[in-house]
């Protein structure tokens, strides 16, 4: 037999020691719930299991594929671990890099109670743009997929298609610096498996420099051209585990804010909108792009908050459970060379 | 935009933009207030609205104005460290710097919304940075970007 080496292996090893972590942890009882992945109803996809029993183990799956934040699944769905009053089911979460992130993250914000999860890491290689990939085949069906070496392999019925692992990921994962979920040092108990400690992250921001040197007039062309599209449906919204809010700014009615229509200059303001309510927030996971119907790129959205964001205040979200967040804290030595002065 | 204000432009011959500015009530509109019992001439572009901190000023104000079609926007408080409400100011001064480098980013010129500080005392400023503000608005021409197309 040829062993072929590559993410195939390294994701069958990850899933295997994700399994065996999941299954003593039930068995230990030490937590009620896992939450993982499992496969999807269709080719190029994942989907989220909630897994009470030890033999059901089996269906967590890890690969490329598993784009989706598990952290979405904690707030507001499980209401007892925001009150602890209301019991303490304890939960079990796959982590990846930016699922630990964003668990840090909520936890500073109040949201979940970090003393009740258990994460279990895992060293993730990067999520596979689906939309690429499904955008390249057309309007084929796409019924197989598979990793072979560090090749992605699309069957469908009359063809095959390779694709380079490397170059297929998400963009914001060909610069992620957290592949395993960070470790605190006042919770070290709660991370289990693959995690790594972390105190700060260098970047500089390479992937935005083009985009950046663009006038203002090729940017707005840009944007608008990029977030035409959109159909508003919300589902970046959904899916990001940062946005846990009971009522949205779109959803709400009384006032309206900003209109619900898909005029270009009503998109921008929602987007505009959002993405100042990530500022400081947003953990770089990409799932808001992942589940794009319409495959809008919003990564270069959030890359340019967490560079707003860490050039400004020197804050990177997720990371450390200390320090709080930019947007709700304030200082006296703030810079502020974009104030009006007068000549 | 009404008809009658259509007319009104092709009299002038020379645009003049239209400004909401957002003044906080402890500092900037007691500025303003300054400048005019003190006589001092600014551009009479500006439309004020009274709020209780420029902590007040959400970014939805702002874009929201925007999209109406307001040509700038201005906002106005307390220098940091006179707030009123003692951090109102600070932690508006964090939410307008990341207001302000978005807009840019988004390809919408940051210069149709300023931000400033203007004390009660400091009438002449406040009309300066008024001038200023306009020049910069009236420079960058009408707001086409939130503009409607249907």
């Amino acid at each position: 037999m040829v062993i072929i080496m590559g993410i195939e292996t390294e994701n069958s090893e990850i899933e295997n020691s994700m399994r065996e972590t999941a299954r003593s942890l039930l068995k230990e009882k030490k937590v009620d719930v896992i939450i993982g992945y499992t496969n999807g109803t269709v080719p190029l996809s994942s989907a989220p299991i909630m897994i009470t029993k030890e033999e059901e183990v089996e269906k967590l799956i890890w690969n490329n594929l598993c784009y989706v934040n598990l952290a979405k699944y904690l707030v507001p769905r499980i209401p007892q671990l925001i009150d602890p009053e209301k019991g303490d089911l304890k939960v079990g979460i796959v982590s990846k890099g930016c699922v630990g992130r964003a668990l840090i993250h909520l936890s500073v914000e109040n949201q979940i109670n970090l003393e009740n999860i258990k994460m279990i890491g895992i060293p993730c290689n990067g999520i596979i743009n689906r939309k690429r990939i499904e955008k390249e085949v057309g309007e084929k069906e796409i019924l197989e997929v598979f990793a072979f070496g560090n090749d992605i392999v699309v069957k469908g019925k009359d063809f095959e298609q390779k694709f380079s692992f490397e170059e297929y990921i998400n963009e914001l994962c060909k610069v992620c610096k957290v592949k395993s979920p960070p470790v605190l040092e006042e919770l070290a108990e709660i991370c289990i498996g693959e995690c790594q400690e972390i105190s700060s992250i260098g970047d500089n921001f390479e992937d935005l420099v083009e985009f950046e040197s663009k006038t203002t007039e090729e940017k707005w062309d840009y944007i608008k051209d990029t977030l035409e599209t959109c159909t508003r449906c919300y589902a970046c919204r959904e899916a990001c585990p940062m946005c846990y809010c009971n009522l949205c700014f779109v959803d709400q009615n009384k006032p309206i804010w900003f209109e619900k229509t898909t005029e270009i200059s009503e998109i921008i303001a929602f987007h505009l909108v959002r993405a100042m309510h990530l500022a400081g927030r947003c953990v770089a996971c990409g799932a808001c792009s992942s589940v794009c119907p319409m495959g809008i790129d919003l990564n270069l959205i959030t890359r340019k908050l967490e560079k707003i964001v860490k050039e400004r205040f020197n804050f990177t979200s997720g990371i450390d459970s200390k320090k709080m967040p930019p947007m709700m804290d304030f200082s006296m030595d703030d810079a502020e060379e974009f104030m009006l002065e007068e000549d | 935009m009404t008809t009658q204000t259509k007319q009104e432009e092709s009299l002038n011959d020379e645009w003049e933009p239209k400004i909401l500015a957002f003044l906080c009530n402890w500092c900037s509109y007691a500025g303003a207030d300054l400048a005019g019992v003190s006589r001092i001439q600014y551009p009479p572009t500006i439309r004020v609205v009274r709020v209780p901190c420029s902590g007040r000023v959400s970014p939805y104000f702002i874009i929201k104005s925007l999209m109406d079609g307001w040509d700038g926007v201005v906002v106005s408080g307390c220098h940091p460290g006179d707030c009123h409400y003692l951090t109102g100011n600070l932690v508006a001064r964090r939410r307008f710097a990341i207001l302000k480098e978005l807009l840019e980013f988004f390809g919408i010129e940051p210069g149709r919304v300023n931000f400033m500080w203007a004390s009660a005392a400091e009438g002449e400023r406040f009309a300066n940075l008024i001038k200023k503000a306009t020049k910069i608005v009236k420079k960058l021409g009408p707001n086409k970007k939130f503009e409607k197309k249907w």
